[in-house]
């Protein structure tokens, strides 16, 4: 069972994949969908090996992910 | 659409934390895919959230540039200035009203170039800002033209066959006029630049911080360094954490190695207390404290 969970706004992101290289634990990829402005949001291909660290959130440049634990 | 779909099992209730810090209706915002100066305004609204700031006491100061629009997408009390004065625009403001956190979010030709001037002078007397300089070598904005941080051989739009002149040293620059705080990071360090960003705002006196981003339209594909992912790459593998290295020793090369850390912390009387004490050494019994001017005024927060 995950620990945390990754939020995506689509629209937003301009595809520039620095979640995907630093993603501590690899749980996302590039999808080969586009966004309605032409680019390639990421997408969650490992879900239960997020831990909710939110490095993802930091990097973004576009404010379009971030990352949060589960309350438990 | 399905693929892009998560898989997650998101709370209702979730929400970005950078968000109530932006004025959500500009987004999505100019710069362009790869940037690294969201990177940094994550940073800062994290750096934010620790200290625990009171927002009403917090001011954002921008001169012109790419990283100038930071102030505009701030949701908290914010100027935008002219080209190079956010400086002294901020040392009147932090003078006004002495209870301000005043950070200055600056690009290097702003700050270097058209306001170079204004930032020694504020080092040398050591006003109480918070300067953050999103670095990115070039001036971005205008078309990709030389700056005083473009380094040696970089090709740009002013310099066909290679910048040749030297470029500036910032974090020595900023260490030799007489700043309290100095520390560079890159838009990869973004746990270590939270941090820096954290301590500056406990810190009194003129704290500066150089942040190395990546800018992919301009400066990286005029170069043929790829694109802001290659140079955040380059960041990772080509920076070296020294904390208080020599700062003459820091200079920036175009691929070389990107030394990082925090170079100065030390503590100097800022400008308004050595204001007060050459007044009560001058004055004597006959001086009396200001009165706040912005004591009655009521601040409103929409947060």
């Amino acid at each position: 069972m995950a620990k945390g969970y990754v939020a995506i706004t689509v629209e937003r992101c301009k595809g520039c994949a620095f979640c995907v290289e630093f993603c501590p634990t690899k749980v996302l990829a590039l999808s080969s969908a586009f966004n309605s402005k032409g680019y390639h949001p990421p997408n969650v291909v490992a879900p239960e090996k997020c831990s909710g660290c939110d490095l993802c959130g930091m990097y973004c440049p576009d404010f379009a992910i971030f990352g949060a634990r589960y309350a438990r | 659409m399905s693929e892009m779909e998560c898989v997650m099992e998101i709370p209702e209730d979730a929400f970005n934390p950078v968000e109530p810090f932006l004025r959500m209706d500009r987004m999505p915002h100019i710069w362009c895919a790869g940037c690294g100066i969201g990177t940094t305004v994550n940073c800062f609204v994290r750096a934010l959230l620790n200290s625990k700031a009171d927002l009403d006491k917090v001011a954002i100061v921008s001169g012109i540039g790419c990283t100038g629009r930071v102030a505009g997408y701030a949701q908290m009390d914010s100027f935008h200035t002219t080209h190079g004065r956010a400086i002294p625009f901020a040392t009147g403001l932090k003078l006004a009203n002495p209870e301000l956190q005043v950070v200055v979010y600056s690009g290097d030709g702003d700050l270097f170039a058209i306001g170079g001037n204004h930032f020694i002078h504020a080092a040398r007397r050591n006003m109480d800002l918070k300067v953050i300089c999103v670095n990115n070598m070039i001036y971005a904005m205008t078309g990709g033209q030389s700056a005083p941080t473009t380094p040696g051989h970089a090709t740009t739009s002013t310099a066909p066959y290679g910048v040749f002149e030297p470029a500036f040293n910032l974090v020595s620059l900023a260490e030799a006029a007489g700043a309290s705080y100095v520390a560079r990071w890159t838009t990869y360090h973004v746990m270590q630049l939270a941090r820096s960003m954290e301590e500056i705002f406990k810190k009194k006196g003129f704290c500066f911080i150089e942040v190395l981003s990546p800018c992919p339209t301009l400066y990286q594909r005029r170069n043929k360094m790829g694109d802001g992912l290659e140079a955040m790459k380059y960041y990772k593998k080509a920076s070296k954490i020294r904390h208080g290295a020599p700062t003459s020793e820091c200079a920036l090369t175009k691929d070389g190695e990107i030394v990082v850390g925090k170079f100065v912390d030390r503590d100097r009387p800022d400008y308004l207390e050595l204001l007060r004490s050459q007044m009560v050494e001058s004055l004597g019994e006959r001086y009396a404290e200001p009165e706040m001017a912005c004591e009655d005024a009521e601040v409103t927060c929409s947060l």
